[in-house]
């Protein structure tokens, strides 16, 4: 497998893979428990779900550690499994993949609102993030993706612990934006523009957007991105709005509907390109040929 | 009553030494304790939650204008208790199962204490089973539910059914809020009513403690 940073400095365009909860509801994660909870008790659900992204065509697959931190598992009391529940997630996604993808460890929000807004130290939030970061940096993950956030300091907090365990492995940081009438922000009230400065300040190596509103916002913010930011972008929407419909919840983008807008995400120079909530191995294997296609224009083939 | 306008003003920038302050002062001046909630604490509130709604403001001025109105609250709270304000009656409200998320339900409750209820919350993660044992328990007249993720908004229809199943439909009413739910969701699922932001969810709660019985 070819070194992650030198197909950066490439140019290429990288498909990450979709929603791992989805799955896990499927293989019969009950409702109100921690998706990680399978991390320990049945990690060949995640190799499972490792391998239907990987044929799908993604080389980039995530590991179930999205609330992996331990002040998030400690809301189900899990905190004092932190290392072993995100050790088991990237080894079980290693065992899937072997070297024919990258491993990315996956993290999102600590649940918690730093003070003096919410009642959480600074101290506390960077530490439960450097535990969770050496657990799957030590586990031989090729990447770490910080997700979903919405406040800048959180974000920060998690990149600085991130690269105190590791000052090379590449580093991911998205945020999750709305469109406001002033523009697009994040529930914390974070601009694009801050979000640029403030990740690559605290030493991100590609910063983007995830979950959010559908495609066509995500075509939008990947275009203000560019304004701010020369890093490479990375993008993984949702597969639009979901709707309940029948008391099931239904996302409206069909796996056509998004490898169709792919394309113009592509154009906006996206580097790293995936799926968050609602998008499945369906979606990830439509958006392989439009990536394709679009490294053969990028690299000057026709 | 210049100085009910300050209390509003002070709440909206999220002042909490400034706004109990304020509350002492009005009430040497002898305006009613009910007055300055009224007037002063709660149409702060409401211009929080209206700006918020529009994107004007984001959360953390919310969370320091609900810190505020806490402090505000604080001092009222003997006074209102003394001076016999009674109840509107009690409210049990959390996030549903599975949903951690508690930022809108949290504001709920604030403006439902404001508004005179006596809340019951039940935190996060609730399961369905939980929100109808404690309201029977505590005699609740409303369950007040707050759903962020879609996968979890099920759970609201479980409460429903459950209140249906042991009979209970009359005597306590639901009402469900947060981004994924909608008007028609709730009309769907048969629960009582939505709240669309938190001076509405307040609203409609009040409707429904009075139908309740």
């Amino acid at each position: 497998m070819e070194d992650f940073r030198t197909r950066l400095g490439r140019g290429d365009a990288i498909l990450a893979d979709g929603a791992i909860g989805s799955l896990l509801m499927a293989r019969g994660l009950a409702r109100g428990a921690a998706p990680e909870s399978f991390n320990l008790s049945q990690p060949q659900l995640l190799e499972e779900i490792a391998r239907l992204y990987l044929d799908a065509g993604a080389e980039i697959i995530q590991t179930n550690t999205f609330g992996a931190s331990p002040l998030k598992l400690a809301s189900y009391a899990l905190a004092d499994k932190t290392t072993a529940i995100n050790q088991s997630a990237v080894a079980a996604v290693r065992r899937a993949v072997g070297e024919r993808a990258y491993v990315s460890a996956s993290c999102g929000p600590s649940g918690r609102i730093l003070k003096p807004f919410g009642d959480t130290e600074a101290e506390e939030m960077y530490v439960s993030f450097r535990t969770q970061m050496q657990a799957v940096i030590g586990a031989g993950a090729d990447i770490v993706c910080i997700e979903t956030m919405s406040d800048i300091n959180e974000a920060r907090l998690a990149v600085r612990a991130a690269r105190s365990v590791s000052t090379t492995i590449p580093l991911m940081a998205t945020m999750t934006f709305e469109a406001t009438p002033r523009g697009f922000f994040t529930i914390m009230g974070v601009s694009i523009a801050a979000a640029c400065s403030e990740l690559e300040k605290a030493g991100a190596d590609l910063i983007g957007s995830n979950c959010g509103n559908g495609s066509l916002q995500m075509i939008a913010i990947a275009i203000e991105f560019n304004k701010f930011s020369k890093l490479p972008l990375v993008i993984q929407a949702n597969a639009g709005v979901p709707e309940l419909r029948q008391g099931r919840v239904h996302y409206p983008e069909t796996p056509e509907m998004m490898a169709e807008m792919s394309k113009e995400l592509l154009a906006a120079g996206v580097a790293v390109l995936g799926g968050c909530c609602g998008t499945t191995p369906d979606h990830i294997r439509a958006m392989r040929p439009v990536l394709d296609e679009e490294n053969k224009t990028r690299h000057g083939h026709s | 009553m210049e100085i009910l306008q300050q209390i509003a003003r002070s709440l909206e920038g999220g002042d909490d030494a400034m706004v109990p302050q304020l509350t002492r002062q009005a009430l040497a001046a002898g305006i009613a304790p009910k007055t300055i909630l009224d007037d002063g604490l709660i149409a702060g509130m409401n211009v929080v939650g209206e700006k918020f709604r529009v994107h004007d403001i984001f959360l953390p001025d919310v969370l320091l204008a609900a810190k505020a109105m806490y402090a505000g609250m604080e001092v009222l709270k003997p006074l209102l208790i003394s001076a016999g304000v009674s109840s509107r009656g009690r409210v049990v409200i959390g996030s549903v199962q599975g949903d951690l998320h508690d930022i809108g339900k949290n504001l709920v409750g604030i403006m439902l204490k404001g508004a005179g209820f006596e809340v019951i919350d039940l935190g996060n993660d609730v399961a369905a089973s939980t929100f109808v044992a404690e309201a029977k328990s505590r005699e609740a007249c409303v369950i007040g539910m707050s759903a962020l993720l879609t996968t979890t908004m099920p759970v609201m229809k479980e409460v429903v059914d459950l209140l249906k199943m042991q009979n209970l439909r009359g005597r306590i009413k639901t009402i469900i809020g947060g981004a994924p739910v909608s008007r028609d969701y709730a009309a769907e699922i048969g629960a009582d009513a939505y709240g669309y932001d938190c001076a509405q969810a307040v609203e409609n709660v009040k409707k429904l403690a009075a139908a309740a019985g």
